[in-house]
């Protein structure tokens, strides 16, 4: 039981890793960087694998499982402490955290194999893993946003990474700002949760909320204030609208960084944050409901922007968007834990499509335009192999783990009392959006002919510490989903199941987990819906990019209108700079600083000295122009009139 | 009870140390600065023995030294620490052994002038924290300015002369009128003596009128407000800054803004707790106005220094907001607030000068790309900028957190209002770290910069284990001071007041709050 007892190991592992690699990594050779950076996370993994196993010896009435270390902040009536907790939910984002993480890190050691900045990488992604264990596994609101902010820095850092880029630290600005006016929801989330529970502790604030009357449907009670204050906040973090327009220029960081931070593990935050406070959410009616609109709406979305980049790594960031609504929308209509189930296959095999895409960039000596790839099917087949299976997982092919959990969610919207045929009407349209542009991608890389010239470029396979991360994740993002493969068949779904006394605790079982027959029939049917829509999908792809290509030019011309605004991106970047960021910078520093700063304030000190001192030419003659003149009649002055009136007053 | 003279000794041993300076050679320059560091060493030592016999659960003044100076009219030479002032006197005695260093290869000219100001300094601000009588209290008031004044008009940069004068002009207004406030509250009391006045105010023996309590807390508050500074009163405060040398602006921003808001919970809160409350929504609107004001401003700054004097303007509003919201917790936040001001803006004028000392320009265009020829350098400089952003985990975290937390229980608006700073902060901080220090080197100068030196890393060391050591162990700190700050709260509260009717609090979110959160779900809740 040691590891129970001393959780905080987990992430203390990575934060070592990270302080060592930082301090002295500089002049260390690329070994010792990596036994400590690999070593730590591996630890870390190995720790998680030992404390489930211990995890599972406990009965069900010390679940949740809090170490409480010391006091953090403590004071007026207010107190948060360091202290750790360990449930169901926790389990699952530790699993996913450390082992894609440690995958990844093994992947880094090949991909950032000739940057000048190793060492610094490798303490950026160490530090990135501490906050994010931090963040899964704080017993607290106040910890857990120790987490948050701490890999909203990581990822600013890591985005930035490349620091001679303008347009790379650009980037990390504009992740860390969006991330704010988000962080401002949740600060606020926070003192309301405080002002009605008098705690920020979870096992006290959540159950107090379980046992509490739900908001009525339509009214904004206090449930559906603090929700919605923290939905602002998820909304920053997990890129949904309307803050998801950092996570596209995002993808200035590395590779792996996009694979890791924001694809599996740290644009998940705000869905884990959703499903961590259902009991609050679930007494929302209202709440429920942006969540699940902002979700279906983000999913669509981001999806049609992803039909025409021509960037693979931008193609990839619009699909986590995507996705990342996919799992808002399970959330939004009570279907937690097949949120979280999302979280973790999409955290398998987008994991995965990052890294072959890095593969595939790392092959083409950093070529990101799809229009200049093609026909490395044959030259690079192991990242060929892997990223298709992701995309048939992405795409919920039968079998993949994608199918188990994305239909898990379109039933949900289409069967959950939260729910509705609207909601499931746009998810299931992104599916065919979905499929359309994976296979666009895969058909521009991976078929073809060849569009760059292959005698400047050597495509070459990548190293094995790259392809086997990628194995590894491919066989993931197959198995990934078996867990719930029985619920196929009428049987349990384990994964649901594991989950359930999180849910359940928080009067948070809206999903239908023993369908009856009729609605397993309606279920099935969704099924084969989203099936075929896929498959249509599929097929425009190929059409399009493979059997006919002036049908590509002639749709885009005919729909030209339509496709601007696509490649334009709806051109939110473009309104939210004139609408906001202009008129900030520009009353900032012509109205407040120029106006008011210097021209009244100011301007008012400096007319009264100046009146003053027009009096003051009466007594030129002290006027010597010497400072310590100046000051020396200052001072006289005041001591004498401080006596004076002190003298008056005595008398008086 | 035998007195300890603790308090005597850490005030006027900088003085005497400064007194032995003078007898070194002024072309010593080598001796005058170790003999500096050697005092101001020795005093931060000798302080922290106020930290091993501080009693946190004691309310009331410690360290007492309590003598008859004037009789007639009876002034006292009355000294005491309690949890408000120790930590600031800490702060003190730390950041003046920083600032010494920090001027260790960038004042030449009139050192011994120079470092005898800066003690002379040290010791006004001690006696400011520690005095307990007004008449005192108003002495060392007056005797920081004049060292202050110096170490601008003499060692500052090009329009050192303006600047000192406006900061002194300044100054004096709210010094006037404080003096003012003092015979005018002797007149009433017949005493000096603030624990003796305070005592009777909170018995009831003395009860002003209305109007009478409103005046004297403005001329109290106005002296104050100046000096943190409150919004509209705060434009002395970029031009003192950026003009003053390194070490003036660390203990500028360091210790002698904290003065003003050490003055409002000293005593407009205890001796003025109905004019406080009823002026208190005004205070609060200026000091958020000042969060936001102040951020936007430093926003568009081209100027280093001046983009980190206006963050003060801002960080210091969080300050006011949290003494004027009344809640200890907001109180508590307010206190932690300052000391994190003070290391953490503290650090970052300390970093701006490095800058300084190697290029003479504090104009951000001048920068770029300086991550590639300092790197060790540009690594402090984010994570100082970080603290002062309030990043979890680093001290302005756990000031910003309690004072908008503690806010928001009873004025959701205001806190509401100030938290929309905090976006705001990391807009300035972020975007200037960018302008500064990535990108490609695009001077030439700059192509061959040196990185922070053994000296400079050192000092640098030192404070982020500070900042590091605040974000992360506050209770050890807060524990000081609570039951000072409880104290203080229940005389605003608990002070009879036979005038004013008691204002009623209705704020956005108690209206909303529902019915339905009965009082058994809320002791659930607990």
């Amino acid at each position: 039981m040691f590891l129970l007892y001393h959780l905080w190991l987990i992430p203390a592992l990575p934060l070592a890793g990270a302080a060592i690699n930082g301090i002295f990594g500089r002049r260390w050779p690329h070994k010792a960087i990596n036994t400590v950076a690999l070593g730590s996370t591996a630890l870390s993994f190995l720790a998680v694998l030992e404390l489930f196993r211990e995890f599972r010896t406990l009965p069900a009435s010390s679940i949740p499982w809090i170490r409480s270390y010391f006091p953090w902040i403590a004071a007026g009536d207010f107190r948060a402490d360091y202290a750790l907790q360990i449930d169901q939910l926790t389990i699952v984002m530790l699993l996913v955290v450390t082992g894609v993480g440690f995958l990844i890190h093994i992947y880094s050691t090949g991909y950032m194999a000739h940057d000048g900045g190793y060492a610094r990488f490798f303490a950026y992604l160490n530090l990135f893993m501490f906050f994010m264990l931090t963040l899964v596994s704080a017993a607290n609101y106040v910890l857990l946003f120790v987490g948050w902010e701490g890999v909203g820095l990581c990822s600013y850092l890591l985005i930035g990474f490349w620091f001679l880029k303008k347009s790379a630290t650009d980037a990390g600005n504009k992740a860390f700002w969006v991330n704010r006016v988000g962080d401002f929801g949740f600060l606020l989330g926070m003192f309301l949760i405080f002002r009605t529970f008098g705690t920020l502790d979870f096992t006290r604030v959540l159950p107090a909320a379980a046992n509490s009357p739900a908001d009525a449907p339509g009214q904004f009670g206090t449930f559906t204030w603090i929700a919605l204050c923290l939905l602002v906040g998820a909304c920053g973090k997990s890129a949904q609208l309307p803050l998801y327009v950092w996570l596209p220029d995002a993808m200035e960081g590395p590779t792996p960084v996009s694979a890791l931070i924001h694809a599996a593990t740290m644009v998940t935050a705000g869905v884990y944050v959703v499903a961590r406070s259902s009991a609050i959410f679930i007494h929302s009616p209202v709440a429920l409901t942006f969540v699940a609109v902002i979700g279906c709406a983000t999913a669509f979305f981001a999806a049609t922007i992803g039909l025409v980049q021509t960037d693979i790594k931008k193609v990839l960031a619009y699909s986590t968007i995507s996705q990342l609504g996919y799992m808002f929308l399970a959330c939004g209509v009570g279907a937690f834990s097949a949120g979280i189930f999302h979280l973790m296959t999409h955290a398998f095999f987008k994991a995965l499509l990052f890294l072959a895409a890095g593969s595939v960039i790392h092959a083409m000596g950093d070529e990101q335009d799809m229009r200049k790839m093609g026909g490395l099917r044959k030259k690079i087949p192991i990242t060929f192999w892997t990223m298709l299976i992701a995309t048939l997982a992405i795409t919920g092919v039968p079998g993949f783990s994608g199918f188990f959990s994305k239909d898990a969610i379109l039933s949900a919207a289409y069967l959950s009392p939260y729910g509705g045929k609207v909601l499931w009407a746009f998810g299931a349209l992104t599916v065919l959006l979905t499929s359309f542009y994976m296979f666009r991608l895969i058909f521009l890389t991976f078929y073809g002919k060849p569009q760059y010239d292959e005698r400047k470029v050597h495509v070459h396979e990548s190293p094995r510490n790259m392809t086997i991360p990628l194995i590894i994740l491919a066989v993931l993002s197959i198995v990934g989903g078996w867990q719930a493969a029985p619920a196929l068949w009428g049987g349990e779904n384990h994964f649901e199941k594991f989950l359930a006394p999180v849910f359940a605790a928080a009067g948070a079982s809206a999903e239908p987990s023993t369908p009856a027959m009729d609605t397993r029939t309606t279920e099935q049917q969704l099924t084969i819906a989203a099936f075929v829509l896929a498959a249509i999908g599929f097929f425009v792809a190929w059409w399009l990019v493979i059997r006919s290509k002036d049908a590509r030019q002639k749709l885009a011309a005919s729909l030209s209108g339509l496709y601007k605004l696509l490649v334009g991106k709806y051109f939110i970047d473009e309104l939210y700079r004139a609408v906001v960021v202009r008129p900030l910078v520009w009353t900032s520093r012509n109205v407040l600083w120029h106006t008011i700063d210097e021209g009244m304030i100011d301007g008012t000190v400096n007319g009264v000295a100046r009146v003053t001192r027009n009096t003051g030419d009466i007594l030129r003659y002290v006027e010597s122009g010497n400072t310590r003149s100046y000051a020396t009649w200052i001072v006289l002055g005041a001591v004498i009139f401080t006596f004076a009136l002190l003298y008056l007053a005595v008398r008086g | 009870m035998t007195q300890s003279h603790l308090l005597t000794v850490l005030i006027f041993l900088p003085a005497a140390g400064s007194l032995a300076l003078l007898l070194l050679r002024s072309d010593d320059q080598i001796w005058l600065r170790r003999l500096a560091l050697t005092i101001s060493l020795a005093e931060l030592a000798l302080s922290s023995l106020l930290l091993v016999g501080f009693d946190r659960a004691n309310a009331l003044y410690q360290f007492e030294e309590m003598y008859n100076w004037i009789s007639q009219p009876a002034i006292h030479y009355h000294l005491g620490v309690d949890g408000i002032s120790l930590f600031l006197v800490l702060l003190t005695t730390l950041l003046t052994p920083i600032s010494v260093a920090a001027s260790w290869n960038s004042v030449h000219d009139r050192m011994k002038g120079f470092f005898v100001s800066l003690l002379i300094l040290e010791t006004g601000v001690i006696g400011v924290f520690l005095a307990l009588d007004l008449f005192l209290f108003f002495l060392f008031w007056e005797v920081m300015l004049i060292p202050m004044y110096f170490l601008i008009g003499l060692w500052g940069h090009e329009r050192r002369i303006y600047a000192a004068l406006k900061f002194i002009l300044y100054t004096m207004l709210g010094s006037i009128l404080m003096l003012l406030g003092i015979i005018w509250l002797f007149n009433v009391s017949g005493s000096f003596d603030l624990p003796a006045i305070q005592a009777a105010i909170q018995s009831g023996r003395i009860a002003f009128p209305p109007n009478t309590e409103l005046l004297l807390f403005g001329a109290f508050f106005l002296a104050f407000a100046i000096k943190v500074p409150l919004f509209p009163l705060h434009t002395w405060l970029p031009d003192a800054h950026t003009e003053a040398p390194t070490a003036g602006s660390i203990m500028l921003a360091g210790v002698l803004l904290k003065m003003g808001t050490y003055g409002m919970l000293r005593f407009c809160l205890p001796l003025f707790p109905h004019a406080a409350q009823q002026l208190a929504p005004l205070i609060a609107a200026l000091a958020i106005i000042g969060i936001l004001y102040g951020a936007l401003v430093s926003l568009v700054q081209t100027n280093l220094k001046r983009l980190v004097a206006y963050s003060s303007v801002s960080h210091l509003g969080f300050v006011v907001l949290g003494i004027f919201a009344f809640t200890p917790t907001a109180v508590q936040g307010a206190l932690y607030q300052m000391l994190n001001h003070g290391i953490s803006t503290g650090a970052l004028f300390l970093l701006v000068g490095m800058l300084y000392d190697r290029r003479h320009t504090f104009e951000i265009a001048e920068f770029g790309g300086l991550a590639t020829p300092m790197p060790v350098y540009a690594a402090f400089f984010l994570f100082v900028s970080l603290s002062s952003l309030g990043l979890p985990v680093l001290n302005g975290f756990v000031g910003e957190f309690l004072i908008l937390n503690g806010t928001f229980q009873k004025h959701a608006l205001w806190a509401g209002f100030a938290a929309v700073g905090v976006i705001f902060s990391a807009l300035y901080l972020l975007w200037a770290y960018q302008r500064v220090f990535y990108g490609p080197v695009t001077a030439d100068k700059n192509r061959s910069l040196a990185d922070a030196s053994v000296r400079e890393r050192s000092l640098l060391w030192v404070v982020a284990a500070f900042i590091l050591f605040m974000g992360v162990a506050s209770p050890l700190i807060t524990g000081r001071t609570e039951s000072t700050v409880r104290n203080v709260l229940d005389q605003v509260q608990q002070t009879p007041n036979p005038n004013a009717p008691v204002l009623a609090q209705h704020s956005f979110f108690d209206r909303l709050k529902l019915a339905a959160f009965s009082h058994h779900d809320r002791e659930a809740a607990r």
